[in-house]
């Protein structure tokens, strides 16, 4: 095998932000003519690397060669001028002008002192037609289908940026099959003429098909690079979720030991529910008494299931059910008055109102259950408040405090608070203990089984298998937005990362 | 061959709407008043629409970057009564003309600076800029001035006949339609007007792609700022006279003829060449009111601003449909 | 312990801004203008004995203000703005001012009849077509901003030029000079010395405050405007509050048109409330509510109305007229949103610390998501 020379080297990247490390110590390399594929869970640090490979973050420490040589990348303008460029998932061309505009704009051919549209046409189009693509450029971005846009871009970053290097970053999450092939072709064929390609997904397989080394990276720190050939996928899962394959083997669930009240009765029933788009089909059943776990990879349709429950999509297939009542109307006031409940995911741009109060925040969603009119007194506010501080371990000086002012891990107990006040009868939990220190975590868990105790349900969707399968009854596993499988509570995780993996 | 109709149809929608509802308005008031068929009553529009036209041009600009100028009408009164002060004060009128468009470009100039740099928001900042402008107006003179300088009376009183027609514009008249050949221009052949449409259309993209964002968008303010002083002379020599109270309202007048135009609120669509189809339809309905003679003018803001609804309407059907996927 | 002094926390308190200008602005008319502060008792024959002098002035004059800033604030509260303030106050002193006429329709009617203390329709339900007609408006911006999903700036603008349109086809383009006595006492009369309009303005602020206060509307009103997403997804119906709170400052403009009109016993549809908008917007910026939405405080805004009237009244004193005072108002608003914006306080940082070191090119604490 010919060594080839590096066209790109980092060597000891390190990225920190206020009260969190995003990047320790991180070595990635690409090769001339390679797919390089990065993979991780969220919090990985995988788009802070390419943050800091573009010129939008800068490194605390490390150091980056471009084909040898030393670079400090200072903008994204200066990283495409040194022949880096990115293809985002959102596309970032701008949809209202045409396709050759969105290839040449800032370097349009000129006549004259004007725009040379007939030239830049012509350019745009033999620009496409090296990417396999053939289209009218003149038409308006929009017109085209998402994969047509990538390619649109990609031809951007090769025209204008004369990119050496093309970062991909979840390109294929809204393409369907036959259009991921047509991407994996105009890779390949960028890889044969020798561009080195960084290709960033969840979508495991397709790293199998197309990548020829695979980086892991896990909490900011680099697991490991490995050639694609050589490494199982078991092993790969195994990697980015922290365990070796022996201690998967040997790992003994230290389940809480908890009897699981027998009552049957069935609270939510989904059946055949889904949205074009954004989930397949899927039948589920929530029964008293019961915590149902949802597991899956980042990306597998585990948000969209709960946005679904909660009523914030509307679904286009199927019913759901909630104590043998069909649920006619979905927003989240509905679900509130039937006694649903979400904490969801994104807790800055979903769930805190930053300049309101901790006590205002965790009052707000029993508030809006009562109305305009019934107004609860400061009293009862404050005792409502006070008394979810102290049970979930809000750490604040006062009730009054901001609630931006609370790290991330006691905003999400906050969130959870504001829920937990309105008594719902299902709560559905999407990455509850996320950013959470381990004491708390512990006690969340505890929470969730004593409202299954005390007759409610939970569906409790996280990343760590561990904390699924601990306070789980029965456990669903996601993968590539449908419903894999199904099993009771005492399965081992062997048995979900296999799943997950497509084995099973 | 009826998907290419489609196409064509879903592009130039609504622009084929506003030339089609301009004809029949016109068609009407000549049905309705007889007067109306005279061809000089179709060049008045033109004449009496000549400062509308180019504040609109101005604004059609901003409103591509998804932005907004409400100081247009106040730029106008500060344009008149500057130049009215200045012409008392015996000032040259070929120094005076040139002052005026270099106060419009700074004044635009400001504005886009604050808007950039301050982040403060276009509405209010430019709001601001209306109620300021409009002061210096009243602060340069509280009662309205005469114009009796003897260039600024032959521009208002010499008719230039056309070739052809039995009618005439006057000098003033062809500014508001050269205007719009440089803003055809600049947004169809300059890498300035396209970048205006990639930032109404996402700002974030076109700052990654690299565009010159900042630059842009101070350049439309102060090319906002321009037409507005224009606008502002062509006025002074219409009415031959400089007045704070001048102008009043223009803002929305200037929006409806954007928006009936085919040009969106929400950036990034339409084109300046509706415009002039908008600042028609505002003064057909103004003219068919005349010529009605018993219904007042302020029928005109009613149904101006009626239209600027409908066609807000319109735009949201034509244009929620193009969106892919 | 006690930490902060009382010193300490006024400075803090919202109110500083707004009272300390009004502070700085008495002192200025107490050095400069004399009478200013005189107040006496004045025998009306018409009204009864009241309090007379520049201070009742300000306090009648600006109930209309007061007013049109306590509903400004709500709207705003919401991210929201509502420009067609002044054209509601036409439109409301116009209902009033027709209602009255005692010669109703186009008919040629001698001045006698025009002139005659009376009036065609009962006082009650003037008043209250009035302020049916300012609620309709408020409700038709509300719907036009949250159904039709329009922008607050351009839904209001509309109304704003074409309000005042309707106006004058209500008045049929006349200016209406109103001779019904028992009308004036809106804007004109006394109560225990004090003028009716205080009284007005007082009973709104309370209902408003104990709309606001007293039930859940004012925590969703600044909910949504802080965060409209996690308000949606906390069951908050974010439309409705919006429909609100345009509503009521359509409510608002029509108290306020009423005690506007009959305060100068006429209604000229161009003309009355007049810039009442831009004199809105200040009271409630200097009021301390962001106009990007969020926390707001009645009785803030209504000090800062306090503070534009007075100002703007010293300056009349002065000589100065009204309109002139437009370019020195828009500056006004401009340096106080700067002075509460965090943009500007970044920028002022940004150009200090470029003069004292050259830093790193910071990319701002913004970015500080790690994934």
């Amino acid at each position: 095998m010919v060594d080839s020379p590096n066209l790109l080297s980092m060597k000891g990247i390190t990225k920190s932000f206020p009260g969190v490390i995003a990047l320790e110590d991180v070595d990635f390399s690409l090769r001339k003519g390679e797919v390089h594929g990065l993979v991780g869970e969220n919090g990985a640090g995988k788009s802070t690397l390419i943050k800091v490979l573009t010129g939008v973050e800068h490194p605390d420490a490390g150091s980056i060669e471009l084909e040898g040589k030393l670079v400090q990348v200072r903008s994204p303008q200066h990283s495409q001028e040194i022949g880096i460029s990115t293809v985002y998932q959102e596309v970032n061309l701008c949809t209202n002008i045409s396709v050759a505009e969105n290839i040449m704009l800032g370097h349009e051919p000129h006549r004259f002192g004007s725009i040379d549209w007939k030239k830049m046409n012509v350019l745009a189009t033999q620009a496409m037609k090296r990417l396999d693509t053939d289209i009218d450029v003149a038409r308006p971005l929009e017109n085209y289908s998402l994969a047509i846009q990538q390619m649109v871009a990609i031809a951007r970053s090769l025209e204008i940026a004369s990119a050496k290097i093309l970062i991909l970053d979840e390109p294929t999450s809204s393409l369907d099959v036959n259009e991921t092939n047509l991407l994996f072709d105009v890779v390949r064929k960028l890889k044969d003429q020798g561009h080195g390609i960084i290709f960033i997904t969840h979508f495991l397989d397709q790293v199998y098909r197309i990548a020829d080394r695979i980086t892991v990276l896990r909490n900011g720190k680099l697991v490991g690079t490995y050639e694609t050939a050589s490494l199982p996928r078991i092993e790969l899962i195994a990697k980015m979720l922290g365990r070796t394959i022996t201690e998967l083997d040997a790992v003994t669930k230290s389940k809480v030991e908890h009897e699981q009240k027998e009552s049957g009765e069935r609270v939510l029933e989904a059946k055949g529910l889904g949205l074009k788009g954004s989930l397949e089909p899927v039948d589920l059943e929530l029964g008293v008494n019961e915590v149902l776990g949802l597991a899956g990879l980042l990306g597998s349709g585990r948000t969209e299931v709960a946005n679904l429950l909660f009523g914030i999509d509307k679904p286009d297939s199927g019913s759901l059910t909630l104590k043998g009542k069909k649920i006619e109307r979905f927003s989240p006031l509905e679900s509130l008055k039937n006694g649903i409940a979400l904490c969801p995911e994104d807790r800055k741009a979903e769930g805190i109102i930053g300049d309101l109060t901790i006590r205002e925040n965790i009052i707000l969603a029993l508030q809006a259950h009562y109305g305009w009119f019934k107004f609860l007194s400061p009293e009862k506010q404050s005792e409502i408040a006070q008394k979810y501080i102290q049970l979930l371990g809000i750490v604040t000086p006062s009730p009054e405090q901001l609630a931006s002012n609370l790290s991330g891990g006691n905003q999400q107990k906050l969130i959870l608070a504001r829920w937990l006040a309105t008594n719902p009868q299902v709560l559905i939990l999407d990455e509850p203990t996320r950013g959470i220190d381990v004491g708390a975590k512990a006690e969340i868990q505890k929470l969730v089984l004593d409202l299954a105790d005390e007759g409610k349900s939970c569906v409790f969707i996280s990343s760590e298998l561990e904390e699924v399968l601990r306070i789980s009854h029965r456990v669903v596993v996601m993968r590539d937005h449908k419903k894999a499988a199904e099993y009771s509570g005492n399965v081992d995780e062997q048995t979900i990362i296999q799943t997950m993996a497509g084995n099973l | 061959m009826a998907q290419r109709i489609k196409v064509f149809l879903l592009g130039y929608g609504p622009l084929l709407t506003t030339i089609v509802v301009f004809i029949l308005a016109f068609l009407a008031g000549g049905w309705l008043y007889p007067a109306m068929k005279n061809p000089q009553v179709f060049f008045n529009l033109f004449i009496n629409g000549g400062s509308l036209l180019l504040v609109s041009i101005g604004m059609t600009l901003v409103i591509l970057t998804k932005g907004i100028d409400l100081s247009v009408g106040g730029v106008i009164a500060m344009t008149t009564a500057a130049s009215a002060a200045l012409l008392r004060a015996g000032v040259s009128p070929f120094v005076v003309m040139p002052l005026m468009v270099i106060m419009g470009v700074v004044f635009g100039f400001t504005l886009g600076c604050i808007i950039q740099f301050l982040k403060v928001q276009p509405f209010i900042a430019t709001l601001m800029g209306l109620f300021f402008a409009r002061g210096m107006a009243y602060i340069i003179s509280l009662e309205a001035v005469t114009i009796r300088d003897s260039f600024y009376k032959s521009l208002a009183l010499t008719p230039l006949h056309l070739p052809f027609v039995n009618a005439y514009v006057y000098i003033p008249t062809l500014v508001g339609p050269f205007m719009l050949l440089v803003a055809i221009y600049l947004t169809y052949f300059t890498r300035f007007g396209r970048t205006i449409y990639a930032i109404g259309n996402n700002e974030q993209s076109a700052m990654l792609m690299g565009l010159p964002v900042a630059r842009t968008k101070i350049a439309v303010y102060s090319f906002s700022g321009l037409c507005s002083a224009l606008a502002g002379i062509v006025f002074s020599i219409s009415l031959l006279a400089g007045y704070g109270q001048f102008a009043t309202g223009m803002e929305l007048d200037a929006i409806a003829s954007v928006v009936i135009g085919g040009t969106s609120l929400f950036g990034g669509i339409g084109s300046v060449i509706g415009t002039p189809f908008g600042v028609l339809i505002n003064q057909t309905i103004v003219s068919i009111l005349q010529f009605n003679g018993t219904l007042s003018s302020w029928w005109t803001r009613i149904g101006v601003g009626l239209l600027t609804l409908i066609f807000i309407g319109i735009q949201s059907v034509f244009y929620a449909r193009r969106k892919y996927g | 312990m006690k930490k902060s002094s009382l010193f300490n926390r006024i400075r803090e308190s919202r109110l500083f801004l707004p009272l300390g200008a009004l502070v700085l602005i008495l002192i200025f008319d107490a050095l400069y203008s004399p009478g200013f502060f005189k107040l006496g008792i004045l025998e009306d024959p018409v009204y009864g004995n009241h309090l007379y002098g520049n201070l009742v002035d300000v306090l009648n004059d600006g109930a209309p203000l007061m007013l049109v800033a306590i509903g400004m604030t709500l709207v705003i509260a919401t991210g929201g703005i509502d420009l067609s303030v002044g054209a509601v106050i036409a439109i409301s002193g116009a209902m009033g001012a027709v209602l009255i006429n005692p010669s109703l329709g186009n008919q040629l009617v001698s001045n006698a009849i025009t002139a005659k203390n009376a009036t065609n329709t009962p006082l009650p339900i003037i008043v209250l077509a009035g302020l049916a007609a300012g609620t309709l408006c408020g409700l038709w911006n509300g719907f036009l901003v949250t159904r039709a999903k329009i922008q607050p700036i351009v839904a209001t603008l509309v109304l704003m030029v074409a309000g005042r349109g309707i106006a004058q086809l209500i008045t049929n383009g006349q200016i209406m000079t109103i001779y019904y006595t028992p009308y004036f006492w809106f804007g004109n009369g006394f109560i225990l010395g004090l003028p009716v309009s205080i009284y007005i303005v007082l009973a709104v602020a309370i209902l408003a405050w104990v709309l606001v206060r007293k039930t859940s509307i004012g925590l969703f009103l600044e909910s949504v405007g802080i965060n409209a997403r996690s308000s949606y997804y906390s069951g908050i119906n974010e439309q409705n509050v919006k429909l609100f709170a345009y509503t009521l400052c359509g409510l608002c403009g029509a108290i306020a048109g009423l005690i506007l009109s009959s305060y100068i016993h006429s209604e000229d549809a161009n003309n009355i409330g007049l810039n009442y908008e831009l004199d809105a917007i200040l009271a409630v910026v200097m009021g301390g509510t962001s106009l990007a939405g969020g926390r707001f405080s009645i009785f803030a805004s209504i000090i800062g109305a306090i503070v534009i009237w007075t100002f703007t009244l010293t300056v009349y004193t002065l000589g100065v007229p009204a309109n002139a005072l437009l370019a020195a108002k828009a500056v006004l608003v401009m340096v106080v949103i700067l002075l509460y914006s965090e943009y500007f306080r970044l920028f002022l940082n940004r150009l200090s610390e470029r003069r004292a070191v050259r830093p790193e090119v910071q990319k701002g604490a913004e970015s500080g998501t790690a994934n």
